[in-house]
């Protein structure tokens, strides 16, 4: 059972704003409520207010735009699972989608709603920060983009104002030849460990010209890991395959992780080492 | 929630009206009834079961449009406007559906508490994609968990299902 909330039905993205501005703490963001209602049924969290967003249009649809996509926050996993701009560009993008918690969370909980509670053991912002995405955030009379990579600030914690609403996550679509991988590890409900790589060739394909790497789960919030790109980018294919393993070493180490029922720290950097090869061959395998 | 409780006038109710197993509900809720509390105790339908209550177990599994969703974590407001389909709701004026039937001739339950949300998610794969290898049988049924059976029987009981409704 959970205690008693009001629930109030915006219809503009202003009008949401102008809610968070004036309840403040007392008043959260409600969408899928695939996390929230966990925390408030757990009495972790209490709410005067539900803010219920899924009365705005225009937030849950997902548009190629030339080498653009741009998902709405409030797209759930199942729609972004099947969506076609999606299946055509971003093939690993719709498998993170596919394996998602459960269908029943894929059916109710959004994109939106999973990178904004910032909940460290979920999957999208890691791949996310490895595609260079952005998110763009808005207000009653302003709209920003921040990019994914400073996104997520800690556990639970991102970079949005009180009074910000996400309303979309752009992502440029990779120019050939290229690889995108998402790898993920965890035998409880949610992942343990995760890592994503997005990776270009050069035309002749005996070079990495970029590489982007991100790891997520095992800490408190998905990080890039700038010092592994280094490593590996810019580089012809044999000089980047003996630095596979010392990239993996320092893409363990940027995790942060943390001992916890998921296993504890030494564990899971070693889980991100096997990730970062696997998933580095992988993408290679797709140019 | 007592009826006759005197309800203070600053406490928010919605009207929300519904189809429930293909009848008209017409009720009011308070924003933070969850549905499992509203159609087990309001509606007395006991066969959706609170099992885990953080939506990883599918004990409490409603179809809502067809799809699947955890009762236990879904507003009960949420419905409004939709259709909503329980266990019992599925035999048609007695009539098995070809699920149930399986699920007894194949043996896919013993103490039948998970069978619920087992046969309606079984049904919402169905609908999606009649005819499901095995893999995407155990991909989509990630989210249900059973402790009796070792989910064999329950795997075979949806595939026979399956071939069933195909023909």
């Amino acid at each position: 059972m959970l205690r008693r909330f009001r629930l109030e039905e915006p219809q503009s993205v202003g009008e949401v704003s102008e809610l968070l501005g004036r309840f403040g703490d007392s008043a959260k963001l409600y969408a899928g409520g695939t996390e929230l209602l966990l925390a408030m049924k757990e009495g972790l969290v209490h709410y005067e207010r539900l803010v219920n967003v899924k009365g705005v249009q225009g937030l849950n649809e997902v548009k190629q735009d030339n080498g653009t996509i741009r998902i709405g926050a409030l797209c759930t996993h199942h729609q972004l699972e099947n969506a076609p701009a999606l299946k055509q560009n971003l093939p690993a993008f719709v498998k993170l989608e596919e394996n998602v918690a459960n269908v029943r969370v894929r059916q109710v909980g959004t994109i939106g709603g999973n990178i904004c509670f910032a909940e460290p053991h979920a999957d999208p912002g890691t791949l996310l920060i490895a595609l260079g995405a952005s998110l763009i955030a808005a207000k009653s009379d302003s709209t920003r983009e921040i990019t994914a990579e400073s996104f997520f600030v800690d556990a639970y914690e991102t970079a949005l104002q009180p009074d910000e609403v996400l309303t979309e996550i752009v992502i440029p679509v990779p120019v050939k030849p290229s690889g995108v991988c998402y790898m993920k590890f965890g035998y409880l409900e949610r992942p343990s460990v995760g890592v994503a790589i997005a990776l270009n060739m050069n035309s002749e394909k005996n070079k990495i010209d970029d590489v982007r790497i991100a790891v997520g789960c095992a800490g408190p919030a998905p990080k890039r890991v700038p010092e592994a790109e280094t490593l590996l980018r810019d580089k012809p294919i044999d000089e980047v395959t003996r630095n596979l393993a010392q990239a993996g070493e320092v893409a363990a180490r940027a995790a942060q992780a943390i001992s916890d029922l998921h296993g504890a720290q030494d564990y899971k950097e070693h889980i991100v080492q096997v990730l970062l090869k696997r998933s580095f061959q992988n993408a290679l395998s797709q140019c | 929630m007592s009826k006759t409780m005197l309800k203070r006038s600053d406490v928010q109710t919605l009207p929300i009206s519904f189809t429930l197993n293909g009848k008209l509900q017409e009720l009011d809720v308070e924003p933070h009834e969850l549905l499992l509390d509203v159609v087990r105790d309001r509606l007395g339908l006991t066969g959706v079961k609170r099992s885990c209550d953080v939506q990883v177990c599918g004990a409490c599994t409603l179809l809502v449009d067809g799809r699947p969703v955890s009762a236990c974590t879904t507003l009960a407001f949420e419905v409004r406007g939709r259709s909503v389909l329980t266990i019992e709701g599925l035999a048609d004026d007695g009539k098995l559906h070809p699920l149930q039937e399986a699920f007894i001739e194949h043996g896919g339950f013993q103490c039948g508490f998970c069978t619920p949300g087992m046969i309606l998610a079984s049904k919402a794969l169905l609908d999606e994609n009649p005819n499901p290898s095995e893999e995407e049988l155990k991909h989509f049924m990630h989210g249900n968990i059973c402790r009796c059976t070792g989910y064999k029987k329950i795997i075979e009981s949806i595939m026979a299902a399956a071939k069933k409704m195909a023909s």
